[in-house]
Formats: C-alpha cells, sequence, structure tokens
C-alpha cells in the first residue's frame, strides 16, 4: 500500500479554477472522502490523481514518487466510476479478469483471483453473467471486484453509490468499508452525501470552489467545523447571526439578548460571529415571562424518533430535535423559549464583508 | 394470445407490400419469356446471363469494391469517430456536414472533379478500378459509415470505458481492440452493409469513368436484350441480398453475446 500526496495542486478549465492549489497527504492505509457540492473540485482532484486529466501545476505522488506526467495505464491505480463502466461485452467474470489479462497474468492464476474476488464482493454466483443482466448494486460490486483484480496501490472511487437506490447505497457503503479495511488498501473516496462520507471515513476533506474548507475526521467534522461553509455543508446547522457581548464571561447578544456561550470567550468584544448549534442540543421550553430568546413554533416534522420544531424568533429560524413525545406539548403557534448549553455552540469570526455561503439546496 | 392488426392497418400494409412487389413480379413474368419468340415460360434468360463471362467478371469487380471500400472507410472512420467522441466532441458538427458533401455534390461533378485530382498519378492506381472507384467510394459511403458509427458510440458509454480500462492498465490499442470495438461491432456493421449496398449498385461514376463494373454490365444488358435484361435485374436483386445475408450473419456470429446493456 501507499501513500498519496497533492502538492499544489491546481487545474484551471479556460477561466474556471477547477481546483485552486490543494495540498493533502493521505497515509498508507487510509479512507479519505472528497466531500463537497457539485463543481467544488473533487472529481477533478480525483481524475488527477488517477491519471485521467494533467495538473495545471503542482504534484501528484505515489508511494513518495512523483506520478504528475505518468499515464493512467501504469500508475497502478484502481478506480471505480459512478455507472456504466463495465464491459457490455464480458461477462461479470471476464470484466474482473480484464485487468490481470491485459498484464498477462498465467490462466490458472487469474482465474483464481477473479473466484477469489467475486467472492469477496459476494457475487460468486454470478460469474458468467453479463452486465445487462446485472442490477445496479450488482454491477458496482463487479466493478469494485475488477479494481481490486489488479492489486492496486490506491483505491479511487468516484460517487459509486449515487445511481444506486437508498437500501442497496447504504448497504453496499458498509461493504465498500468492510473490504477496505479487511485489504489494508489506500483510498479515495468522492461523494456529494456527507452522510456517506462521515459513515465511512479515516478523514474527510470538504472541498468548496477549488480549495479545501476542512480537513479532518468526521467526528471533528461534525463536532466542530472550522468555518462557515463547512458548518453549512455538513449537517443540520443552525446558524444565527450575533455579536460578542461579554467576552469574559462568554456571551454573545442575539438580537439583543444575552445568551451564554462558552466558545465566545477571548473574542474581541462587538465583534460579528455566526453562532452555530446543532438542532439536537437544541432544548425548548414553553415561555415565561423571564426573558431569554423566545419565540414561536411555526411547524413541526416528523423524523422518527425525533421530530424537528421550526422556532421563529422574528430575526432568525431556529431547528429543534425534540423527542416525539416532548415535541406534543409543545404545538404549532407556542410560545417557547430556546435554550442551549453554553459549551455545545460554535463560534466562528464573520468579517466586516464577508457574505455568508450560499449552498445549492440540491447540493445538501 | 393472438392479437390482431387492425383491418384498416391490414389495407395500408397490402398497399405497401404492392408497390414493392408488383413490380418484382411484373419483371420475373417478362424474364421468363423467350427471346426469340417472346413466349411465356422458359429460362433460357437466365441460362443466357449465368453463361455469360462478363457477368461474373463484373460481379466479381463490383463485389471486390465493395469490400475494399468497406475496409477503408472503417479503418479510417472508426478510430476517427472514437477520437472525436472522446476528445473532440466539438468537431462533431463539423464532421457531421462533411458527411453531407457527397449528398449535395452530384455524382457528375464528383467524377469530373476526381478524374481531375488524380490526374497523374500511377497506372495502377488511375486506371484500374480497385484504385480510383475505391477513392470515389470511400467518398460515397464516407456519410452512411459515418452516421452509423456516430450512432453506435453515442450509445455506449466511451469516455467511462475508455477511462475503465486504462485504469486497468490497458493502452490506447488493447482498449480500442478489447473494449470499444466489440461494442461498436452492430453500428459498423450497419454501415458496411449500406456500403455494399451502395457500391453494388452505384452506376455514374463507374460509367463516367469507364469501368465495367455490375451497374455497368447491367446497363449494357438492357441496352442490347430485353428479356434476358429482366432476369439479370432479378439476379442482382437476389446476390446483392444474399451478400448482405452473409455480412449479417458473419457480423452476429462474432457478436453473438455482445449486447448494450444499462443498469
Amino acid at each position: 500500500m501507499a501513500t498519496v500526496e497533492l502538492r499544489e495542486l491546481r487545474r484551471v478549465f479556460g477561466d474556471v479554477v477547477a481546483l485552486d492549489g490543494i495540498e493533502v497527504e493521505i497515509e498508507s492505509g487510509e479512507f479519505l472522502s472528497l466531500l463537497g457540492p457539485s463543481g467544488c473540485g473533487k472529481t477533478t482532484a480525483l481524475r488527477l490523481v488517477a491519471g485521467f486529466d494533467r495538473p495545471t501545476s503542482g504534484r501528484v505522488l505515489l508511494g513518495g514518487k512523483d506520478i504528475t506526467n505518468v499515464p493512467p495505464n501504469r500508475r497502478g491505480i484502481g478506480m471505480v466510476f459512478q455507472a456504466y463502466s463495465l464491459f457490455p461485452n464480458m461477462t461479470a467474470e471476464a470484466n474482473v479478469a480484464f485487468g490481470l489479462k491485459v498484464r498477462k497474468d498465467p490462466r490458472e492464476a487469474r482465474s483464481r483471483r477473479v473466484a477469489e474476488l467475486l467472492e469477496l464482493v459476494g457475487l460468486a454466483d454470478a460469474a458468467k453473467r453479463y452486465p445487462h443482466q446485472l442490477s445496479g448494486g450488482m454491477q458496482q460490486r463487479v466493478a469494485l471486484a475488477r479494481a481490486l483484480a489488479i492489486e492496486p496501490s490506491v483505491l479511487l472511487l468516484d460517487e459509486p453509490l449515487s445511481a444506486l437506490d437508498a437500501k442497496v447505497r447504504l448497504q453496499l457503503r458498509e461493504e465498500i468499508r468492510r473490504i477496505q479495511t479487511r485489504l489494508g488498501i489506500t483510498t479515495i473516496y468522492v461523494t456529494h452525501d456527507q452522510e456517506e462520507a462521515l459513515s465511512i471515513s479515516d478523514r474527510v476533506a470538504v472541498l468548496s470552489r477549488g480549495r479545501i474548507e476542512q480537513i479532518a475526521p468526521p467526528a471533528e467534522i461534525y463536532g466542530a467545523p472550522g468555518t462557515p461553509f463547512v458548518a453549512e455543508f455538513v449537517g443540520t446547522m443552525n446558524r444565527v447571526q450575533a455579536t460578542v457581548g461579554d467576552p469574559e464571561r462568554g456571551e454573545v447578544e442575539i438580537s439583543g439578548t444575552g445568551v451564554a456561550v462558552a466558545a465566545a470567550r477571548g473574542k474581541m468584544r462587538g465583534e460579528r460571529v455566526l453562532l452555530l448549534v446543532r438542532p439536537e442540543t437544541v432544548g425548548l421550553e414553553a415561555a415565561t415571562d423571564g426573558g431569554g430568546l423566545v419565540g414561536e413554533v411555526v411547524s413541526h416534522t416528523f423524523l422518527g424518533a425525533v421530530t424537528r420544531l421550526h422556532v421563529d424568533t422574528g430575526t432568525a429560524e431556529w431547528s429543534a430535535d425534540l423527542s416525539t413525545e416532548r415535541a406534543s406539548a409543545l404545538p404549532v403557534g407556542a410560545r417557547v423559549q430556546i435554550n442551549f448549553p453554553a459549551e455545545s455552540a460554535q463560534v466562528l469570526s464573520l468579517g466586516e464583508t464577508e457574505e455568508l455561503p450560499v449552498i445549492d439546496p440540491d447540493d445538501r | 394470445m393472438r392479437r390482431w392488426i387492425a383491418p384498416g392497418a391490414v389495407i395500408w400494409l397490402l398497399i405497401g407490400a404492392a408497390y414493392f412487389l408488383i413490380p418484382l413480379v411484373a419483371t420475373s413474368v417478362y424474364s421468363l419469356k423467350s427471346n426469340q419468340t417472346g413466349t411465356c415460360c422458359t429460362l433460357e434468360n437466365y441460362g443466357t446471363i449465368i453463361h455469360d463471362p462478363a457477368f461474373w467478371k463484373s460481379i466479381r469487380i463490383s463485389f471486390v469494391l465493395a469490400l475494399e471500400t468497406i475496409v477503408i472507410g472503417l479503418v479510417l472512420l472508426v478510430p476517427t469517430v472514437y477520437w472525436v467522441n472522446l476528445k473532440l466532441p466539438r468537431l462533431r458538427p463539423v464532421i457531421g456536414f462533411l458527411a453531407l458533401i457527397p449528398f449535395v455534390v452530384p455524382p457528375i461533378v464528383l467524377v469530373v472533379g476526381l478524374l481531375d485530382v488524380f490526374r497523374g498519378t500511377p497506372d495502377w492506381f488511375y486506371a484500374k478500378p480497385y484504385g480510383f472507384l475505391v477513392a470515389a467510394y470511400v467518398i460515397l459511403a464516407f456519410p452512411y459509415i459515418y452516421f452509423a458509427l456516430d450512432a453506435g458510440f453515442r450509445a455506449i458509454d466511451v469516455h467511462t470505458l475508455t477511462e475503465a480500462s486504462q485504469s486497468l492498465g490497458a493502452s490506447w490499442r488493447t482498449t480500442l481492440g478489447r473494449v470499444i470495438l466489440p461494442n461498436i461491432q452492430g453500428a459498423a456493421l450497419a454501415g458496411a452493409l449500406l456500403t455494399l449496398a451502395i457500391v453494388m449498385g452505384e452506376y455514374t461514376i463507374a460509367s463516367l469513368s469507364t469501368f465495367d463494373t455490375f451497374p455497368v454490365y447491367i446497363q449494357y444488358v438492357n441496352e442490347n436484350q430485353g428479356y434476358p435484361a429482366s432476369a439479370l435485374v432479378l439476379l442482382s436483386f437476389g446476390i446483392t441480398w444474399a451478400a448482405m445475408v452473409a455480412i449479417a450473419l458473419v457480423g452476429i456470429g462474432r457478436g453473438a453475446q455482445t449486447r448494450v446493456g444499462g443498469a
């Protein structure tokens, strides 16, 4: 297995900067996801690693060796595509055997390896079937087996589950992780689905506009987003503009109401900040006249174990996840007080002119 | 359950069939009349044609011309269409436009132009049908082969298949030979059949450049012998069909398991 390093990688198409000098080091055996909305540069980055495209500047290192100018068929990198990548004229077996045939493995070793891999992806029975006789999920399993057959030093997956239906997607993603862990293969996984990225990766790199916003383990990406973009893109987040009130005590003001936020300590008094609070940490109580953050329940969304309540405070809309039982006590129209633990909220500095990130709702 | 065809459809079907069949039937009745007495029914006209060495010679020339045109056309166009679809999609309209030129330029203009262009080339090319005529026929066949291939390439995911093949270590040649070609075989076959039909029936260019191809021979017989000409037309009809079926069978046999599939 090998490390992968992307050094100052930049790719420009005409006037469009697809990748703006990204810098990533992927450890041997690590599972890294590139996560971001469409057009963020994640697929461009993957294609540069695969060798299907050349960077405008910067280098790609594989196991410490510069492979920037090595053609894709000499890189020894396995790749799984979104869909329709199986050779339609070959059976599942022949598809898996293709790479081995190209490098002229002897026949017996080849058929042993093919059987072993089809077994690994759970398709030993489908060896003789043609791609059009396989379901979408089965096709992707064959594609995975085919990519792994050549014992690549790195495995690249380009949204391999995006064309599948929800149930198959869930099942296959766990299996990909299981196989990856078992083989210990360095893996780069491109997706726009944050849940997918968070659930199977060792680390996640969130990309936006050709730059890496944050690269960290999933828990950190979710729990401590480094930038407003990450906060907005990953998971559901209440994002409320506030000003730092009392930096010593850790207090911010939201439209005139003081709220305790531990993370505000050490900021400058009067600084504009973005307050980030996960809905699951927000508590609601029927409002008394004791002040605090007060709003009106405007809607309920039933999510199974919890119900998400949307609360309008007049200046912002808050989401709060309550147990369905507790939520029923706060019907639409109820006046509620919003609380959250002082330690649970994040605070990001907003520059004077910095705009809040705008994300295409379809990308979330 | 058996599905019934609507009576209205049957009428149209009959009209359509009559349109194609009546001339054939009339020709075959005519071909059975005696060349000397004009009475029915004898096979002597067929005998006359089959025993004419010029018949066999011209049909052989046309058939070889067709095969040559097909091979050259495919060798030129398969890699071209592959590359245009893969790397230069912006060139597609340009090539589509070029492909229309053989339809727009009348054969008489084409042949005069070509004779002029190739004047001074060596005799083995200029004076032989297998040289000059093939050059002209490749141009005539260009649109048929091109549009058939283009449709075939657009039906498969050229990019993904190519990249998948490369990531598995295959060179360009291996990719084209083992991955791309088997999946556009049907399209190539369609282009080949159309080319065969065109070359077997092309008269203007062959006649103007004075080569004795099969259509030129048909025209010659037609001018000189009435009844045998009908027999010849039917024979040519049968032979062309047989040749197409033969090519189709070869293609289908080789591509028996080929299917363009998806999820």
